[in-house]
Protein backbone atom coordinates (compact mmCIF):
# COMPACT_ATOMS: atom_id res chain seq x y z
CA UNK A 1 0.00 0.00 0.00
CA UNK A 2 2.84 2.31 0.89
CA UNK A 3 4.52 1.38 -2.37
CA UNK A 4 1.34 2.25 -4.22
CA UNK A 5 1.15 5.63 -2.50
CA UNK A 6 4.78 6.47 -3.32
CA UNK A 7 4.31 5.32 -6.88
CA UNK A 8 1.30 7.60 -7.31
CA UNK A 9 3.10 10.53 -5.73
CA UNK A 10 6.19 10.04 -7.89
CA UNK A 11 4.10 9.83 -11.04
CA UNK A 12 2.31 13.02 -10.08
CA UNK A 13 5.43 15.01 -9.29
CA UNK A 14 7.38 14.05 -12.39
CA UNK A 15 6.95 15.83 -15.66
CA UNK A 16 3.52 15.43 -17.22
CA UNK A 17 2.01 14.27 -13.96
CA UNK A 18 -0.26 17.27 -13.72
CA UNK A 19 0.96 18.26 -10.29
CA UNK A 20 0.92 21.99 -10.95
CA UNK A 21 -2.32 21.93 -12.87
CA UNK A 22 -4.68 22.35 -9.93
CA UNK A 23 -2.76 25.15 -8.32
CA UNK A 24 -2.28 26.98 -11.62
CA UNK A 25 -6.02 26.81 -12.19
CA UNK A 26 -6.64 28.10 -8.67
CA UNK A 27 -4.31 31.01 -9.38
CA UNK A 28 -6.12 31.80 -12.64
CA UNK A 29 -9.52 31.89 -10.91
CA UNK A 30 -8.27 34.12 -8.12
CA UNK A 31 -6.53 36.54 -10.47
CA UNK A 32 -9.43 36.79 -12.89
CA UNK A 33 -12.09 37.47 -10.24
CA UNK A 34 -10.98 41.05 -9.45
CA UNK A 35 -10.88 41.79 -13.17
CA UNK A 36 -14.44 40.60 -13.60
CA UNK A 37 -16.08 42.08 -10.49
CA UNK A 38 -13.96 45.21 -10.08
CA UNK A 39 -11.09 46.14 -7.75
CA UNK A 40 -13.19 47.60 -4.92
CA UNK A 41 -11.63 46.21 -1.76
CA UNK A 42 -14.82 46.05 0.32
CA UNK A 43 -16.50 43.86 -2.24
CA UNK A 44 -13.45 41.64 -2.58
CA UNK A 45 -13.27 41.21 1.19
CA UNK A 46 -16.88 40.14 1.21
CA UNK A 47 -16.60 37.54 -1.53
CA UNK A 48 -13.03 36.35 -0.84
CA UNK A 49 -13.92 33.21 1.23
CA UNK A 50 -16.46 32.07 -1.33
CA UNK A 51 -14.19 32.69 -4.31
CA UNK A 52 -11.29 30.89 -2.67
CA UNK A 53 -13.45 27.89 -1.89
CA UNK A 54 -14.91 27.84 -5.38
CA UNK A 55 -11.43 28.04 -6.93
CA UNK A 56 -10.18 25.20 -4.74
CA UNK A 57 -13.19 23.06 -5.60
CA UNK A 58 -12.83 23.62 -9.34
CA UNK A 59 -9.10 22.93 -9.16
CA UNK A 60 -9.91 19.62 -7.45
CA UNK A 61 -12.54 18.80 -10.05
CA UNK A 62 -10.08 19.42 -12.85
CA UNK A 63 -7.70 16.68 -11.76
CA UNK A 64 -10.26 14.03 -10.79
CA UNK A 65 -10.19 12.01 -13.97
CA UNK A 66 -6.47 11.44 -13.52
CA UNK A 67 -7.02 9.49 -10.29
CA UNK A 68 -7.92 6.22 -11.95
CA UNK A 69 -8.19 6.72 -15.71
CA UNK A 70 -4.45 6.46 -16.48
CA UNK A 71 -4.06 3.31 -14.38
CA UNK A 72 -7.13 1.88 -16.08
CA UNK A 73 -5.75 2.50 -19.55
CA UNK A 74 -2.35 0.90 -19.04
CA UNK A 75 -3.74 -2.04 -17.07
CA UNK A 76 -2.20 -1.16 -13.72
CA UNK A 77 -5.62 -1.22 -12.15
CA UNK A 78 -6.22 -4.84 -13.17
CA UNK A 79 -2.91 -5.86 -11.61
CA UNK A 80 -3.65 -3.97 -8.42
CA UNK A 81 -7.12 -5.49 -8.24
CA UNK A 82 -5.78 -9.03 -8.54
CA UNK A 83 -3.12 -8.38 -5.90
CA UNK A 84 -3.89 -9.31 -2.29
CA UNK A 85 -4.52 -5.65 -1.40
CA UNK A 86 -8.14 -4.95 -0.49
CA UNK A 87 -9.67 -2.70 -3.13
CA UNK A 88 -11.14 -0.46 -0.42
CA UNK A 89 -7.57 0.25 0.69
CA UNK A 90 -6.46 0.88 -2.87
CA UNK A 91 -9.11 3.52 -3.51
CA UNK A 92 -8.35 5.12 -0.15
CA UNK A 93 -4.68 5.35 -1.09
CA UNK A 94 -5.63 6.78 -4.47
CA UNK A 95 -7.74 9.43 -2.75
CA UNK A 96 -4.92 10.17 -0.32
CA UNK A 97 -2.45 10.57 -3.18
CA UNK A 98 -4.87 12.91 -4.95
CA UNK A 99 -5.27 14.95 -1.79
CA UNK A 100 -1.51 15.18 -1.20
CA UNK A 101 -0.86 16.32 -4.76
CA UNK A 102 -3.90 18.60 -5.18
CA UNK A 103 -5.50 19.41 -1.84
CA UNK A 104 -2.41 20.16 0.23
CA UNK A 105 -0.86 22.60 -2.28
CA UNK A 106 -4.21 24.42 -2.43
CA UNK A 107 -4.31 24.69 1.35
CA UNK A 108 -0.75 26.00 1.43
CA UNK A 109 -1.33 28.48 -1.37
CA UNK A 110 -4.71 29.73 -0.14
CA UNK A 111 -3.35 32.34 2.34
CA UNK A 112 -1.25 33.93 -0.41
CA UNK A 113 -4.29 34.12 -2.65
CA UNK A 114 -6.25 35.44 0.33
CA UNK A 115 -3.95 38.46 0.36
CA UNK A 116 -4.72 39.06 -3.30
CA UNK A 117 -8.43 39.10 -2.51
CA UNK A 118 -8.10 41.36 0.53
CA UNK A 119 -9.17 38.73 3.05
CA UNK A 120 -9.38 40.27 6.55
CA UNK A 121 -6.58 39.18 8.95
CA UNK A 122 -8.74 37.09 11.26
CA UNK A 123 -10.00 35.13 8.24
CA UNK A 124 -6.72 33.41 7.36
CA UNK A 125 -6.78 30.84 10.16
CA UNK A 126 -10.31 29.77 9.31
CA UNK A 127 -9.70 29.77 5.58
CA UNK A 128 -6.78 27.37 6.00
CA UNK A 129 -8.70 25.31 8.58
CA UNK A 130 -11.75 25.00 6.36
CA UNK A 131 -9.72 24.03 3.30
CA UNK A 132 -7.55 21.60 5.24
CA UNK A 133 -10.68 19.99 6.66
CA UNK A 134 -12.75 20.12 3.47
CA UNK A 135 -10.38 19.14 0.67
CA UNK A 136 -9.99 15.52 1.85
CA UNK A 137 -13.75 15.15 1.42
CA UNK A 138 -13.44 16.58 -2.11
CA UNK A 139 -10.72 14.02 -2.94
CA UNK A 140 -12.66 11.06 -1.51
CA UNK A 141 -15.93 12.00 -3.20
CA UNK A 142 -14.00 12.64 -6.41
CA UNK A 143 -12.45 9.18 -6.23
CA UNK A 144 -15.95 7.72 -6.05
CA UNK A 145 -16.88 9.65 -9.19
CA UNK A 146 -13.68 8.57 -10.92
CA UNK A 147 -14.41 4.94 -10.03
CA UNK A 148 -17.94 5.27 -11.45
CA UNK A 149 -16.79 6.67 -14.78
CA UNK A 150 -13.47 4.85 -15.17
CA UNK A 151 -14.72 2.57 -17.94
CA UNK A 152 -16.09 5.41 -20.05
CA UNK A 153 -13.99 6.93 -22.77
CA UNK A 154 -13.71 10.70 -22.36
CA UNK A 155 -15.87 10.57 -19.24
CA UNK A 156 -14.60 13.91 -17.96
CA UNK A 157 -17.81 15.83 -18.56
CA UNK A 158 -19.95 13.04 -17.15
CA UNK A 159 -17.68 12.89 -14.12
CA UNK A 160 -18.20 16.61 -13.49
CA UNK A 161 -21.97 16.24 -13.84
CA UNK A 162 -22.06 13.33 -11.38
CA UNK A 163 -19.76 14.98 -8.87
CA UNK A 164 -21.35 18.43 -8.96
CA UNK A 165 -24.36 17.68 -6.74
CA UNK A 166 -22.24 15.51 -4.44
CA UNK A 167 -19.93 18.44 -3.75
CA UNK A 168 -22.73 20.79 -2.68
CA UNK A 169 -22.82 20.04 1.08
CA UNK A 170 -19.04 20.24 1.43
CA UNK A 171 -18.92 23.52 -0.44
CA UNK A 172 -21.75 25.05 1.59
CA UNK A 173 -20.27 24.21 4.96
CA UNK A 174 -16.67 24.88 3.93
CA UNK A 175 -17.39 28.30 2.45
CA UNK A 176 -19.70 29.13 5.35
CA UNK A 177 -16.93 28.28 7.81
CA UNK A 178 -14.44 30.47 5.95
CA UNK A 179 -16.97 33.32 5.68
CA UNK A 180 -17.95 33.25 9.34
CA UNK A 181 -14.28 33.11 10.28
CA UNK A 182 -13.51 36.13 8.13
CA UNK A 183 -16.43 38.09 9.60
CA UNK A 184 -15.59 37.09 13.16
CA UNK A 185 -18.81 35.17 13.81
CA UNK A 186 -19.35 31.94 15.69
CA UNK A 187 -17.86 29.09 13.65
CA UNK A 188 -18.86 26.04 15.71
CA UNK A 189 -21.77 24.74 13.59
CA UNK A 190 -20.18 24.78 10.12
CA UNK A 191 -16.91 23.56 11.61
CA UNK A 192 -18.56 20.50 13.14
CA UNK A 193 -20.67 19.84 10.04
CA UNK A 194 -17.67 20.07 7.72
CA UNK A 195 -15.66 17.76 9.97
CA UNK A 196 -18.62 15.39 10.10
CA UNK A 197 -18.91 15.26 6.30
CA UNK A 198 -15.18 14.75 5.82
CA UNK A 199 -14.78 11.97 8.36
CA UNK A 200 -18.05 10.41 7.27
CA UNK A 201 -17.05 10.15 3.63
CA UNK A 202 -13.52 9.00 4.50
CA UNK A 203 -15.00 6.20 6.59
CA UNK A 204 -17.82 5.10 4.28
CA UNK A 205 -17.33 6.17 0.69
CA UNK A 206 -14.25 3.98 -0.07
CA UNK A 207 -16.54 0.97 0.27
CA UNK A 208 -18.84 2.37 -2.42
CA UNK A 209 -15.85 3.33 -4.59
CA UNK A 210 -14.36 -0.17 -4.31
CA UNK A 211 -17.76 -1.67 -5.09
CA UNK A 212 -18.22 0.29 -8.31
CA UNK A 213 -14.60 -0.29 -9.28
CA UNK A 214 -15.15 -4.04 -8.94
CA UNK A 215 -18.26 -3.73 -11.12
CA UNK A 216 -16.24 -1.85 -13.72
CA UNK A 217 -13.36 -4.33 -13.68
CA UNK A 218 -15.64 -7.34 -14.06
CA UNK B 1 -51.69 -14.59 -6.57
CA UNK B 2 -48.36 -15.47 -5.04
CA UNK B 3 -45.60 -13.26 -3.78
CA UNK B 4 -44.61 -10.01 -5.42
CA UNK B 5 -41.39 -11.63 -6.66
CA UNK B 6 -43.34 -13.53 -9.30
CA UNK B 7 -43.48 -10.29 -11.24
CA UNK B 8 -39.70 -10.24 -11.36
CA UNK B 9 -40.10 -12.67 -14.24
CA UNK B 10 -40.08 -10.46 -17.35
CA UNK B 11 -42.67 -12.56 -19.18
CA UNK B 12 -45.05 -12.54 -16.24
CA UNK B 13 -44.41 -8.83 -15.80
CA UNK B 14 -45.18 -8.07 -19.44
CA UNK B 15 -48.42 -10.05 -19.27
CA UNK B 16 -49.51 -8.21 -16.14
CA UNK B 17 -48.62 -4.90 -17.69
CA UNK B 18 -50.69 -5.68 -20.75
CA UNK B 19 -53.66 -6.36 -18.52
CA UNK B 20 -53.36 -3.30 -16.26
CA UNK B 21 -51.87 -0.62 -18.48
CA UNK B 22 -55.10 0.46 -20.15
CA UNK B 23 -57.24 0.80 -17.00
CA UNK B 24 -54.51 2.63 -15.12
CA UNK B 25 -53.91 5.04 -18.00
CA UNK B 26 -57.64 5.73 -18.36
CA UNK B 27 -58.04 6.30 -14.61
CA UNK B 28 -55.01 8.60 -14.66
CA UNK B 29 -56.48 10.64 -17.50
CA UNK B 30 -59.87 10.89 -15.80
CA UNK B 31 -58.44 11.90 -12.42
CA UNK B 32 -56.08 14.46 -13.91
CA UNK B 33 -58.68 16.02 -16.17
CA UNK B 34 -61.36 16.11 -13.47
CA UNK B 35 -58.90 17.51 -10.94
CA UNK B 36 -57.56 20.18 -13.29
CA UNK B 37 -60.96 21.28 -14.63
CA UNK B 38 -62.41 21.32 -11.13
CA UNK B 39 -59.43 23.22 -9.87
CA UNK B 40 -59.21 25.72 -12.68
CA UNK B 41 -62.88 26.55 -13.23
CA UNK B 42 -64.88 25.58 -10.16
CA UNK B 43 -62.85 26.90 -7.26
CA UNK B 44 -62.91 30.49 -6.01
CA UNK B 45 -59.87 32.73 -6.30
CA UNK B 46 -57.71 33.01 -3.22
CA UNK B 47 -58.48 36.23 -1.37
CA UNK B 48 -54.86 37.34 -1.43
CA UNK B 49 -53.27 35.50 -4.31
CA UNK B 50 -56.12 35.91 -6.79
CA UNK B 51 -56.27 33.43 -9.61
CA UNK B 52 -52.52 32.72 -9.55
CA UNK B 53 -53.21 30.21 -6.79
CA UNK B 54 -54.58 27.82 -9.41
CA UNK B 55 -51.15 26.80 -10.57
CA UNK B 56 -51.03 24.82 -7.33
CA UNK B 57 -52.84 22.00 -9.16
CA UNK B 58 -49.76 21.44 -11.30
CA UNK B 59 -47.08 22.60 -8.91
CA UNK B 60 -47.81 20.48 -5.86
CA UNK B 61 -48.46 17.12 -7.58
CA UNK B 62 -45.35 17.42 -9.76
CA UNK B 63 -43.15 18.41 -6.83
CA UNK B 64 -44.54 15.54 -4.79
CA UNK B 65 -43.86 13.10 -7.64
CA UNK B 66 -40.36 14.42 -8.26
CA UNK B 67 -39.30 13.40 -4.77
CA UNK B 68 -41.26 10.17 -4.63
CA UNK B 69 -39.96 8.97 -7.99
CA UNK B 70 -36.41 9.30 -6.71
CA UNK B 71 -37.45 7.31 -3.64
CA UNK B 72 -38.98 4.64 -5.85
CA UNK B 73 -35.74 4.50 -7.85
CA UNK B 74 -33.84 4.05 -4.59
CA UNK B 75 -36.04 1.09 -3.62
CA UNK B 76 -35.81 -0.58 -7.02
CA UNK B 77 -32.03 0.00 -7.10
CA UNK B 78 -31.71 -1.75 -3.73
CA UNK B 79 -33.85 -4.65 -4.98
CA UNK B 80 -31.64 -4.93 -8.05
CA UNK B 81 -28.43 -4.97 -6.03
CA UNK B 82 -29.74 -7.49 -3.51
CA UNK B 83 -31.92 -9.83 -5.58
CA UNK B 84 -30.67 -9.22 -9.13
CA UNK B 85 -34.10 -8.91 -10.72
CA UNK B 86 -33.68 -7.28 -14.10
CA UNK B 87 -37.20 -5.86 -14.12
CA UNK B 88 -36.32 -3.89 -11.00
CA UNK B 89 -33.28 -2.25 -12.59
CA UNK B 90 -35.24 -1.49 -15.75
CA UNK B 91 -38.05 0.06 -13.74
CA UNK B 92 -35.55 2.44 -12.14
CA UNK B 93 -34.19 3.30 -15.57
CA UNK B 94 -37.73 3.85 -16.87
CA UNK B 95 -38.69 6.10 -13.97
CA UNK B 96 -35.76 8.51 -14.17
CA UNK B 97 -36.85 10.53 -17.25
CA UNK B 98 -40.34 10.85 -15.78
CA UNK B 99 -38.77 12.12 -12.59
CA UNK B 100 -36.65 14.69 -14.38
CA UNK B 101 -39.71 16.02 -16.23
CA UNK B 102 -41.67 16.24 -12.96
CA UNK B 103 -38.80 18.17 -11.39
CA UNK B 104 -38.76 20.52 -14.36
CA UNK B 105 -42.52 21.06 -14.16
CA UNK B 106 -42.26 21.81 -10.45
CA UNK B 107 -39.42 24.29 -11.03
CA UNK B 108 -41.15 25.89 -13.99
CA UNK B 109 -44.59 26.28 -12.43
CA UNK B 110 -42.88 27.48 -9.28
CA UNK B 111 -41.13 30.21 -11.26
CA UNK B 112 -44.36 31.21 -12.97
CA UNK B 113 -46.10 31.33 -9.61
CA UNK B 114 -43.23 33.04 -7.86
CA UNK B 115 -43.04 35.89 -10.34
CA UNK B 116 -46.34 37.59 -9.37
CA UNK B 117 -46.24 36.46 -5.71
CA UNK B 118 -42.65 37.03 -4.66
CA UNK B 119 -41.75 39.39 -7.47
CA UNK B 120 -39.03 37.12 -8.79
CA UNK B 121 -38.73 34.09 -11.05
CA UNK B 122 -36.04 32.53 -9.00
CA UNK B 123 -34.63 32.91 -5.52
CA UNK B 124 -31.95 30.84 -3.83
CA UNK B 125 -34.50 29.61 -1.38
CA UNK B 126 -33.81 26.23 0.32
CA UNK B 127 -36.70 24.42 -1.34
CA UNK B 128 -35.95 25.81 -4.77
CA UNK B 129 -32.26 25.08 -4.41
CA UNK B 130 -32.93 21.54 -3.21
CA UNK B 131 -35.03 20.95 -6.29
CA UNK B 132 -32.31 22.26 -8.54
CA UNK B 133 -29.89 19.83 -6.89
CA UNK B 134 -32.41 17.02 -7.31
CA UNK B 135 -32.63 17.95 -10.98
CA UNK B 136 -28.84 17.61 -11.28
CA UNK B 137 -28.98 14.20 -9.58
CA UNK B 138 -31.55 13.04 -12.12
CA UNK B 139 -29.45 14.32 -15.02
CA UNK B 140 -26.32 12.59 -13.72
CA UNK B 141 -28.23 9.36 -13.19
CA UNK B 142 -29.66 9.34 -16.72
CA UNK B 143 -26.34 10.34 -18.25
CA UNK B 144 -24.58 7.46 -16.52
CA UNK B 145 -27.17 4.99 -17.84
CA UNK B 146 -26.65 6.30 -21.34
CA UNK B 147 -22.86 6.31 -21.18
CA UNK B 148 -22.28 2.62 -20.40
CA UNK B 149 -22.71 -0.05 -23.04
CA UNK B 150 -22.91 -3.19 -20.93
CA UNK B 151 -26.48 -3.17 -19.52
CA UNK B 152 -25.65 -5.10 -16.34
CA UNK B 153 -22.70 -2.88 -15.49
CA UNK B 154 -24.83 0.17 -16.19
CA UNK B 155 -27.57 -1.14 -13.89
CA UNK B 156 -25.03 -1.85 -11.13
CA UNK B 157 -23.28 1.50 -11.34
CA UNK B 158 -26.45 3.57 -11.54
CA UNK B 159 -27.90 1.66 -8.59
CA UNK B 160 -24.90 2.53 -6.45
CA UNK B 161 -25.04 6.12 -7.69
CA UNK B 162 -28.70 6.28 -6.73
CA UNK B 163 -28.00 5.05 -3.20
CA UNK B 164 -24.97 7.28 -2.61
CA UNK B 165 -26.86 10.14 -4.26
CA UNK B 166 -29.79 9.69 -1.88
CA UNK B 167 -27.52 10.09 1.12
CA UNK B 168 -25.97 13.20 -0.38
CA UNK B 169 -29.36 14.56 -1.41
CA UNK B 170 -30.51 14.44 2.19
CA UNK B 171 -27.25 15.98 3.30
CA UNK B 172 -27.72 18.75 0.73
CA UNK B 173 -31.25 19.36 1.92
CA UNK B 174 -29.96 19.93 5.42
CA UNK B 175 -27.00 22.00 4.25
CA UNK B 176 -29.17 24.20 2.05
CA UNK B 177 -31.62 24.78 4.89
CA UNK B 178 -28.77 25.89 7.05
CA UNK B 179 -27.33 28.08 4.31
CA UNK B 180 -30.39 30.21 3.65
CA UNK B 181 -33.74 30.63 5.35
CA UNK B 182 -36.33 30.83 2.65
CA UNK B 183 -39.30 32.50 1.05
CA UNK B 184 -41.16 29.32 0.24
CA UNK B 185 -43.93 28.35 2.63
CA UNK B 186 -43.81 25.01 4.38
CA UNK B 187 -45.86 22.05 3.24
CA UNK B 188 -49.43 23.01 4.05
CA UNK B 189 -51.57 20.29 2.54
CA UNK B 190 -51.51 17.79 5.37
CA UNK B 191 -51.27 20.31 8.15
CA UNK B 192 -53.65 19.70 11.06
CA UNK B 193 -57.24 20.46 10.17
CA UNK B 194 -56.87 20.20 6.42
CA UNK B 195 -58.93 17.04 6.28
CA UNK B 196 -61.15 17.61 9.29
CA UNK B 197 -62.04 21.06 8.02
CA UNK B 198 -61.06 23.10 11.05
CA UNK B 199 -60.54 26.55 9.64
CA UNK B 200 -57.09 27.92 10.34
CA UNK B 201 -55.42 30.38 8.07
CA UNK B 202 -52.33 28.38 7.16
CA UNK B 203 -53.70 25.17 5.81
CA UNK B 204 -55.18 24.66 2.39
CA UNK B 205 -58.94 25.03 2.57
CA UNK B 206 -61.15 22.09 1.59
CA UNK B 207 -62.38 23.95 -1.47
CA UNK B 208 -58.87 23.69 -2.87
CA UNK B 209 -57.94 20.47 -1.13
CA UNK B 210 -60.29 18.04 -2.94
CA UNK B 211 -59.42 19.00 -6.52
CA UNK B 212 -55.77 19.07 -5.48
CA UNK B 213 -56.06 15.54 -4.10
CA UNK B 214 -57.67 14.55 -7.39
CA UNK B 215 -54.73 15.97 -9.31
CA UNK B 216 -52.24 14.19 -7.07
CA UNK B 217 -54.01 10.88 -7.58
CA UNK B 218 -54.05 11.56 -11.31
CA UNK B 219 -50.30 12.28 -11.37
CA UNK B 220 -49.50 9.15 -9.37
CA UNK B 221 -51.56 6.95 -11.70
CA UNK B 222 -50.05 8.68 -14.70
CA UNK B 223 -46.58 7.92 -13.36
CA UNK B 224 -47.49 4.27 -12.71
CA UNK B 225 -48.83 3.91 -16.24
CA UNK B 226 -45.74 5.51 -17.76
CA UNK B 227 -43.33 3.38 -15.75
CA UNK B 228 -45.19 0.18 -16.60
CA UNK B 229 -45.15 1.09 -20.27
CA UNK B 230 -41.52 2.21 -20.33
CA UNK B 231 -40.34 -0.81 -18.36
CA UNK B 232 -42.10 -3.11 -20.78
CA UNK B 233 -40.48 -1.25 -23.66
CA UNK B 234 -37.07 -1.73 -22.05
CA UNK B 235 -37.75 -5.45 -21.64
CA UNK B 236 -38.74 -5.73 -25.28
CA UNK B 237 -35.70 -3.74 -26.33
CA UNK B 238 -33.45 -6.05 -24.41
CA UNK B 239 -35.11 -9.13 -25.84
CA UNK B 240 -34.71 -7.74 -29.35
CA UNK B 241 -31.04 -7.19 -28.71
CA UNK B 242 -30.65 -10.74 -27.43
CA UNK B 243 -32.43 -12.14 -30.47
CA UNK B 244 -30.27 -10.10 -32.84
CA UNK B 245 -27.14 -11.31 -31.09
CA UNK B 246 -28.29 -14.91 -31.39
CA UNK B 247 -29.06 -14.38 -35.07
CA UNK B 248 -25.56 -13.11 -35.66
CA UNK B 249 -24.05 -16.13 -33.94
CA UNK B 250 -26.09 -18.64 -35.91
Amino acid sequence: MKALLFRDLKLAFRAGGGFGLGIAFFLIVVILVPFSVGPESGLLTKIAPGVLWLGALLACLLSLDRILALDWEDGTLDLVATSPLPLEGVVSVKALAHWLTTGVPLVVAAPVFGVLLNLPPQGFVWLVTSLALGTPALSVIGTFGAALTVGIKRGGLLLSLLILPLYVPTLIFGAELARRGAEGQDVATPLLMLAGITFGVIALLPFASALVLRMNLR
Amino acid sequence: MGSIWEYANPVKFSQTVSRFLMPVAVLAAIATIVGLVWGFFFTPDDYRQGSTVKIIYLHVPSALMAINIWFMMLVTSLIWLVRRHHVSALAAKAAAPVGVVMTLIALWTGAVWGQPMWGTWWAWDPRLTSFLILFLFYLGYIALWEAIDNPDTAADLTAVLCIVGSVFAMLSRYAVNFWNQGLHQGASIMRAGAVTGADTEEKVSNVFFYPLMMCIIGFVLFFVALVLLRTRTEIHKRRTRALLARERLA
